[in-house]
């Protein structure tokens, strides 16, 4: 019932925030960042809940259309309440980054932002496969407007390419979903969306491959990974900030989830064949995006390929699959969700103060605002995997995770540790270091960051430090989630040597 | 007992905290209390912890705070591990540490960033306690990393300049790319034997592996890797030299007495798997001995104050390498420290020099200053002396002990021997070379300057000054440490053997006094010829190292990226939807409107199907 309360709370609070706006203008904010708070404090409630023996610490499970197998079916184990949060507290973060920028249609603008994050919590909630693909769509449309609306100079293309990519890969996914009902219907007499259900579904053969391939792609397209990434640096670069920080730190994520809930449990065979190709996408991703990063000159085109190198790691620990590596994958999203979420802010700030994103045009700032780029310091250092914060206890545990399954993917991958440091340190010497250019900005009038904004950063940082130097709270929650999974395929890795 | 350990690296952590929560509202006077007293507080903490294990006769004792993370077997905790290795490395590099803090409150007064820079000192000192004191690898890592980190932003501290920006990232990602093989080696470790634990980590080793096996001979390989990077051996040494961009204290602390020793550490410490190695131990000792005498030849051809003694720091942790190649292990860290006491006199010396002559770096336009800058004169004198290991300093009793070692070995110890010897011979010469420009002959300029010198800048140099003649005669408590590795055997060696060893530094100081005091012998003669000038430009560029890493890294990957900036990926779509765009248009045409064209279309297309059902 909790699960639905929270999902309804946010479809609610954006209707509400939507109709605010017609008797002030700032009331939306307010309704958001109120659902959303209360949101939060909702699913930290569950924490204190027990898991059912099957590990579910919520259930709510409805009939919906029977006929066909499909049900109004939601629950959440330690994984899933790990990411809930995430969510729910990114988006208080979201609504503060929007507070002061978006004075255009805010009653819209902020019913979009909830709707999409009511869609994330759906997908990371619904263990039926039907709902799960309907919550999907969900948080696509209202991100296409955020994006295509209070966008930058180039939004309309870049909103259409998200939606192209998403919507091309969503489809695959559906015609999976649906073969998985199918196979279900033809191995025990009736059609099931039931995700239990679907696990017992026998998936050997070119057909289990080809319909682990829907799943993979439109997850990886998701995550993203190469070579399905492209679509990501266009739509940060022209996101709104609170956009950039929903895409990054939470969208991102539900395809990492999909992978760590779906495309590896459902097809342990095909997924056991097809691992070292995954992880030499990962390997790739990693290495490739870091690279084409260090050349961007558009700040948030750069920190959007550093997500798409960042995001390898996670793709390389869910495919070598044993519980260092898919601690890791756990912890880099969580992680990552909170540093890019913050560089995302740190550009969009910049880019509201300067009015630019051209990195070429900066320089110097240190000495301006020393705030902005002590934040900025912690949080490149964060990035480029400095141990005592979360990306590191990430990256290293999907490494060494790695390393067991694949010795040279994961030394490939490994690159991607030196790669980090030359662009995060690259930013921060255009930005940051070097001679302030005084005549190109207002001579010199730059605003430090403000009250509000450092105390959501403070936040920022508090949670990566706590995640760097005690993960064992969040480890703790993914723990039997990660092992149920692995004990289900145990069979299959013993006799294989390591997915 | 011993309960007080984790405090060392708590105390500098907390004046860290306290000076960046601040933000530089601080006065300078309290900036200095907190900064420097912090420092010299773990100083006392440490030598009560040094006094209560020496006492307690125990060969090891370990605290745990809390346990970092548990991952399927992957335990490693905030462990810290104290035995007599620990104890050296956690004195000298608090004791020396807070010598340099006190000296920085003098030396960096007329700095703006007063506090920015002590606090990123402190983080620098807490990160250093913590590598070594660390149980497990993982942790040390975290220290590892964390000196890297400290290191990277005090070479860029005066920010304004891209050039110094330049020497931090560079510093940063060299260092990076021994970090990520010794990342590598935990991993191999992990995987094959099941923890990171340092001591269980060796006796797995010990039990599970032979000598000379593949597994023992990457490992060990790999944490050479990470070695070889953070102490600026072969091939990784390009980042040091720059990295004399960062104020002149940093220099001390961080690129000649703590972190650049950072890799002897770890090779001591995880001595048991280079023993495992032994191909590998000894490439340990030729990488020290063809870096020692690499930069010793550099260093002769330089100008720069301090890029001479960069050089001579790695020419010296090449003799460090060499010793712990040869199984001379406490010779090893024994060098380390007394190139801790007289490298930081040096760089605190060569500091003073520096400040008092409005931030001149040209030894060659000083000259004559022996009575302008008396302190400086005398630092230099006993740091230069130990450092030539001349007979009864400190450097002497180290550098003896490890090229004795050297010549005990089998096989391959004659020649060490003899190159290590060569390399005393050069170190003599670039020593007093500058010894003599700079305080000698005539004064080249800079002549109405005062030496700067309060007595928060004296004084550690007279300590410094105490520790360099006398620490020699320190004994450090680190044979349980190495105990089962180490051949104690006393080798007679002839008295020509240790005569040779006296004499030859002392003829290289005979030689630059031709050629640098006395004018007897002419530098300019002798750099008249082609092959000499040439050479010369050769050694100056540090053996054109920056050069090839620049044309066969550095540039290849720009280009590369510049290329790639508008990733071709992106464009393969872009591809595809202009090929959707030209089909649609190309079928728009067929959309004339025209009946007759719709009208032959369709007799086209049945004529078609017709001929293949006819045919089928």
């Amino acid at each position: 019932m909790i699960l639905l309360l929270l999902i309804s709370l946010l479809f609610v609070g954006g209707l509400l925030a939507w109709l605010a706006e017609m008797f002030d203008k700032n009331l939306p904010r307010v309704v958001a960042i109120s659902s959303l708070i209360i949101a939060l404090l909702v699913m930290l409630t569950l924490l204190g809940n027990d898991a059912n023996s099957d590990g579910w610490i919520a259930t709510l499970d409805w009939q919906w259309i029977p006929q066909f197998g499909i049900g109004f079916y939601l629950a959440a184990d330690g994984l899933s309440v790990l990411l809930l949060i995430l969510t729910a507290f990114l988006g208080v973060i979201a609504v503060a980054a929007a507070w002061d920028e978006i004075h255009d249609r805010p009653g819209f603008f902020y019913f979009n932002l909830l709707w999409t994050l009511a869609g994330v919590i759906g997908v990371f909630t619904a263990l039926d496969l039907f709902l799960f693909f309907f919550f999907w769509e969900v948080m696509l449309i209202p991100m296409y407007f955020i994006i295509a609306i209070w966008g930058h100079e180039n939004k309309n293309y870049a909103a259409m390419k998200f939606f192209i990519f998403t919507q091309v890969s969503g489809l695959l996914m559906l015609a999976a979903i649906l073969m998985m009902a199918f196979l279900h219907s033809v191995q025990y007499g009736t059609p099931s969306f039931r995700y239990e259900d679907l696990l017992s579904v026998s998936t050997s053969g070119m057909l289990g491959t080809l319909t682990m391939l829907g799943f993979f792609i439109a997850f990886t397209t998701k995550l993203p990974s190469v070579p399905f990434h492209s679509w990501l640096p266009d739509a940060h670069s022209q996101a709104p900030t609170a956009g950039s920080v929903i895409l990054a730190g939470i969208l991102l994520k539900t395809g990492a989830y999909g992978l760590i809930r779906f495309a590896v449990p459902l097809f342990p065979e095909a997924s056991l064949a097809f691992a070292p190709v995954a992880m030499a996408l990962a390997a790739i991703s990693i290495v490739y995006c870091a690279k084409v990063a260090f050349a961007q000159e558009d700040i948030k085109r750069l920190i959007a390929y550093t997500s798409v190198s960042h995001m390898g790691f996670v793709t390389l620990g869910v495919y070598a699959w044993n519980e260092q590596a898919l601690q890791g994958a756990v912890m880099t999203m969580l992680a990552h969700g909170l540093s890019a979420a913050a560089l995302f802010m740190l550009a969009g700030g910049l880019q509201h103060r300067i009015h630019t994103r051209h990195m070429p045009d900066m320089g110097g700032f240190w000495g301006q605002v020393p705030r902005m780029s002590v934040v900025a310091l912690f949080f490149s250092v964060a990035a480029l995997g400095m141990p005592g914060l979360g990306n590191f206890i990430g990256e290293f545990l999907a490494l060494l995770g790695a390393f067991q399954a694949n010795i040279l993917f994961t030394a490939i991958a490994a690159l991607g540790l030196i790669l980090a440091s030359v662009y995060s340190l690259w930013v921060i010497q255009k930005v940051f270091h070097g001679d302030f250019a005084k005549e190109k900005y207002d001579n010199g009038q730059l605003s430090d960051l403000n009250q509000r904004e450092m105390t959501f950063f403070i936040l920022m940082m508090l949670g990566l430090i706590w995640m760097g130097l005690y993960p064992q709270s969040f480890l703790n929650l993914s723990e039997p989630v990660l092992n149920g999974l692995l004990s289900m395929t145990a069979e299959l890795t013993q006799t294989g040597g390591g997915l | 007992m011993l309960t007080q350990i984790w405090l060392m690296p708590t105390l500098p952590l907390l004046g860290f905290l306290s000076l960046v929560l601040t933000a530089g509202t601080l006065p300078k006077r309290a900036v200095a209390v907190i900064g420097a007293g912090s420092i010299g507080l773990a100083f006392l903490v440490a030598l009560s912890v040094a006094i209560q294990f020496l006492a307690s006769g125990e060969e090891a004792v370990t605290q745990s705070l809390w346990v970092w993370m548990s991952v399927g077997g992957f335990n490693p905790g905030f462990s810290f591990y104290i035995d007599g290795l620990t104890v050296v490395m956690m004195l000298v590099i608090t004791g020396v540490g807070f010598l340099i803090h006190l000296y920085s409150t003098g030396f960096m007064i007329d700095d703006p960033s007063y506090s920015r820079f002590f606090s990123y000192m402190n983080l620098f000192v807490a990160a250093m306690l913590t590598l070594v004191l660390a149980d497990n690898l993982v942790l040390l890592y975290l220290g590892w990393e964390g000196v890297g980190l400290c290191s990277y932003l005090l070479i860029g501290f005066w920010y304004t300049n891209p050039e110094n920006g330049y020497a931090a990232r560079k510093a940063f990602v060299v260092t990076r790319v021994g970090d990520t093989s010794m990342a590598l080696g935990l991993f191999l470790l992990f995987a094959q034997l099941g923890t990171l634990n340092i001591q269980d980590m060796l006796h797995a080793a010990e039990a599970e592996w032979q000598v000379g096996s593949g597994m023992a001979i990457a490992a060990a390989l790999l944490l050479l890797g990470g070695a070889v990077g953070k102490s600026a051996q072969l091939p990784l040494q390009t980042w040091l030299p720059d990295a004399m961009a960062g104020p002149t204290p940093i220099s001390a602390l961080i690129h000649a007495a703590t972190m650049v020793t950072a890799g002897v550490y770890l090779i001591a410490r995880t001595h048991v798997v280079f023993e495992l190695a032994p191909s590998v131990q000894e490439l340990v000792a030729w990488i020290g001995l063809i870096t020692l005498l690499m930069s010793g030849f550099t260093a002769m051809a330089q100008h720069d104050i301090k890029r001479i003694l960069a050089y001579s720091t790695i020419s010296q942790i090449g003799y460090m390498f060499l010793g712990l190649g040869v199984g001379a292990w406490s010779a090893a860290i024994f060098h380390l420290m007394t190139h801790a006491f007289f490298k930081a006199l040096l760089f605190l010396g060569a500091g003073t020099v520096i400040l008092s002559l409005h931030h001149e770096h040209d030894i060659f336009k000083m000259g004559g200053k022996r009575k302008q800058l008396p302190v400086a004169f005398l630092s230099f004198l006993i740091g230069g002396l130990a450092l030539t290991a001349f007979p009864f300093t400190s450097g002497f009793f180290s550098k003896d002990e490890i090229l004795l070692a050297a010549l005990a070995l089998e096989g391959p110890g004659t020649i060490l021997w003899l190159g290590g010897v060569i390399g005393a011979f050069f170190t003599g010469i670039y020593t007093f070379r500058l010894i003599f420009v700079v305080f000698f002959g005539e004064s080249k300029g800079h002549d109405q300057e005062k030496e700067v010198a309060g007595w928060n800048m004296a004084g550690p140099l007279f300590v410094l000054m105490l520790l360099s003649l006398v620490g020699g005669f320190i004994s450090i408590p680190v044979d349980a440490v190495f105990a089962h590795g180490e051949e104690h055997a006393e080798h007679h060696v002839s008295t020509l053997i240790h005569g040779i060893m006296i004499v030859v530094p002392l003829i290289g100081i005979a030689i630059s006094y031709l050629f640098y005091c006395s004018g007897q012998l002419s530098i300019d003669k002798l750099m008249a010829s082609k092959l000499a000038q040439s050479l010369h430009r050769f050694w100056f560029s540090g053996w054109g190292m920056d050069k090839l890493y620049d044309g066969l890294f550095v540039r290849p990957f720009v280009a590369l990226a510049r290329l790639n900036s508008k990733d071709f990926i992106d464009w393969l779509y872009g591809l595809l939807v202009s090929l959707t765009r030209w089909g649609n248009a190309l079928v728009v045409k067929s959309q004339t409107g025209y009946l007759r064209w719709y009208a032959l279309s369709i007799a086209l297309g049945l004529a078609v199907l017709l001929t293949l059902g006819v045919t089928l």
